[in-house]
């Protein structure tokens, strides 16, 4: 028998006995909808959680500090440095190596010092954080009021929304636009006297330039207009105490050569260049963060990221769809049942039909066919049925928690996604399920005897 | 039919000829040899068809008499390949069916075969068209040949105003004209008849069977039938074999 007329057939059969095969249907439809809605769950709540962590900014980033400075974070890591004095300075030119890099996109120094924004006579305490251009696609943004800097050297600031409050308590977004002055320390050179040599005396009192022996920190004021107000402090992470306030064009922060509390590390080494502290590197994409991480060790250079802890958030989302996808197909599986028991009546009953076709010409393997066939296309209408059903509780289940977010004043989210993936593979899943329902009832039905089946009556 | 009779006994006495010598011997349409077929009931063996030897040659028109549990529906399902001997052979145009696989019998069944029920075994779902095409979709016969030929095929048996009624709209001719009409729709050099008109009054079962005789004597269709009716048999059947207890016990040939 062709393809055609097994379809034609086993439709027409179907729909002798709609109410049975109806329902037979729905209930697969209740069973691919179930596993469907469960997995979509699980790829929802994976997308959100990969969103949020991409938006915290903290899965493309490698943190470079230098093997000499700070030891103890990662004793593995320290026990691997056998000569630490040696190790690279993380200065300029390193720098520029690692801005080379391939899928490096910016390279920027973790600037952060105290200040003041002096406001109706009052002086109002703050960290003042420098952050890259880059910044602007971070999470914290997402409830920018006012507008993101110009250029990476204007004189402008970002404030906390908290901080903005105390220097304004009734209106704070009125600052937007506004001129305040912050006051700084600024690491200069020290003074020279008049052959050249610095003016305070230092261990060697030899070489011509200031910097080699220290320098000196000097109180400055800056002007800065506030373009925009922030809720959270961008790549915050798990900062507390020296969370920042006052945000700045990174670039600014480094052109006014603000004096950050790690410099008192570069004035005890006594070299002529500025070395940096901590380089934040930014990586194209998540992927090749390990490639990079990679890269810059070979420099001679200590690197974080927080790669190791997307691995086992993967391993906690696998096993998750893997409980969501059993409890789903527990419906599915009944609804497996339902299909046996549908066919297995089908074959009771057109026991006669059966026979028949077997007289005039059908193999056991055409009934056989047919019977899967029936179970086949039982399992792609509930499948397509399910997905439209998964569809609306999908739906349902955003619409309630977005309703639940809502009252509790969070931004509403989906949690439900249903990839096009899925919609095929539930749909093939859904007959593959039927035709193994179908393999008893359809052998069963090629098995009958015709003699016996047309001798009754 | 007296017009009919003389082409029917030329016929007979070719084959007479032809038998009696073994050197240029054609093949039979239908040959049993020793054929049983046994199967357990219970304690006891049921020997349904219990060595049987028989010959009939193409275009006979054959029938097979004996009371009920004789064996001669077993035979004729023997014949039809929807049953399989215990023992000895059965041979079809020279080819033992007890030798082909399950879905060879099917192909025999479809295109040698042709089967004619007593309750007529329509599929009440289906239309008279539909029911007379449904062998040709499990030959995969073309879907407009199909058509054409299930017109034929009603015409043939006079029912071609009645394609799209369904079989409880018909008459129990109707409907065992449909059934022929389905036996006839592969072009079956055998027809096997199975009390044809055992479910019909006597007027309209001997319509059935001038349609049959008229039908083999035109499509050259060699035709067993089964029935308990001996006139009826007598009138139509050119031979008469009767069994009891799964053997034959007699034969007459008439005509």
């Amino acid at each position: 028998m062709t393809g055609y007329d097994l379809v034609e057939l086993a439709v027409r059969n179907l729909r002798q006995s709609k109410l049975r095969n109806g329902l037979t249907t729905i209930g697969i439809s209740v069973g691919v909808a179930s596993l469907v809605a469960m997995l979509s769950l699980g790829v929802g709540l994976q997308q959100m959680a990969t969103r949020r962590l991409a938006g915290s900014g903290l899965f493309d980033t490698v943190f470079v500090t230098s093997r000499q400075d700070f030891r103890g974070f990662d004793r593995e890591d320290d026990a691997k440095t056998s000569h630490p004095e040696q190790a690279p300075i993380l200065d300029e030119l390193a720098r520029q190596k690692i801005t080379k890099l391939a899928n490096v996109t910016e390279v920027e120094p973790e600037i952060r010092v105290m200040g003041e924004v002096v406001s109706g006579g009052e002086t109002h305490f703050g960290f003042v954080a420098g952050l890259p251009m880059s910044a602007r696609v971070n999470e914290a943004f997402d409830n920018l009021q006012g507008k993101f800097f110009s250029t990476n050297e204007a004189d402008e600031a970002i404030l906390l929304t908290d901080f903005a409050k105390e220097l304004d308590p009734k209106n704070p977004s009125a600052l937007i636009g506004q001129g305040i002055t912050l006051r700084y320390g600024e690491r200069q050179a020290l003074p020279q006297d008049p052959s050249g040599r610095p003016a305070i005396a230092g261990e060697e009192n030899t070489a011509n330039n200031g910097d080699d022996y220290g320098f000196s920190v000097v109180r400055k004021l800056q002007k800065l207009r506030v373009v925009g107000l922030i809720d959270s402090e961008p790549y915050g992470g798990m900062r507390t105490v020296s969370r920042g306030r006052i945000f700045l064009p990174v670039g600014t922060t480094e052109r006014l050569n603000m004096a950050q509390f790690t410099d008192m590390r570069s004035s005890l080494r006594g070299a002529s260049t500025k070395s940096y502290m901590t380089l934040t590197v930014r990586v194209k994409d998540p992927g090749k963060v390990a490639a990079v991480q990679d890269a810059i060790s070979q420099m001679g250079f200590r690197t974080f990221s927080v790669l190791d802890a997307t691995k086992s958030l993967r391993r906690f989302f696998t096993v998750l769809d893997l409980f969501l996808g059993i409890f789903g197909s527990l419906a599915l599986a009944v609804a497996t049942l339902a299909i046996i028991n549908t066919l297995v009546m089908a074959v009771l009953e057109r026991r006669r039909e059966i026979g028949v076709m077997k007289a005039i010409g059908a193999s056991d393997q055409d009934v056989k066919r047919l019977f899967f066939t029936e179970a086949g296309a039982m399992g792609f209408l509930g499948g397509v049925l399910g997905i439209l059903l998964g569809l609306a509780i999908g739906k349902g289940i955003n619409f309630g928690t977005a309703i639940y977010l809502t009252r509790r004043q969070l931004p509403a989210e989906a949690v439900w996604s249903m990839p096009l993936w899925l919609v095929g593979a539930a749909i093939v899943f859904s007959i593959v399920v039927s035709l193994v329902a179908g393999l008893y009832p359809a052998g069963r039905a090629a098995r009958l005897d015709p003699v016996e089946t047309l001798k009754y009556e | 039919m007296a017009a009919a009779a003389p082409p029917f006994s030329v016929a007979a006495s070719n084959r007479v000829h032809m038998s009696s010598s073994p050197a240029t011997k054609a093949v039979s349409a239908v040959r049993t040899e020793n054929v049983r077929r046994h199967y357990p009931m219970g304690e006891s063996l049921i020997r349904a068809v219990d060595g049987v030897s028989l010959t009939i040659e193409p275009g006979e028109f054959v029938a097979l008499l004996g009371q009920s549990g004789s064996g001669k529906s077993t035979l004729l399902n023997l014949l039809a390949g929807l049953d399989r001997p215990t023992s000895g052979s059965v041979l079809v145009h020279g080819r033992d069916l007890a030798k082909l696989s399950s879905e060879e019998l099917a192909g025999y069944r479809q295109n040698e075969v042709g089967m004619v029920f007593q309750a007529f075994h329509l599929i009440a779902s289906m239309t008279t068209a539909e029911n007379v095409e449904l062998p040709m979709r499990f030959a995969e016969v073309d879907r407009t040949e199909r058509a054409q030929r299930s017109r034929e095929s009603l015409e043939r048996v006079g029912l071609d105003n009645r394609l799209e009624h369904r079989p409880s709209e018909l008459s129990g001719g109707e409907q065992q004209r449909v059934s022929l009409a389905r036996a006839l729709a592969n072009k079956p050099s055998l027809l096997l008849a199975d009390e044809p008109t055992g479910n019909l009054d006597s007027r309209t079962g001997e319509d059935i069977l001038n349609l049959i005789r008229d039908l083999s004597l035109s499509l050259g269709m060699t035709v067993v039938m089964v029935t308990h009716e001996r006139a009826l048999a007598e009138r139509f059947a050119e031979r008469l074999i009767f069994m009891a207890d799964g053997r034959l016990v007699n034969e007459e040939v008439r005509a």
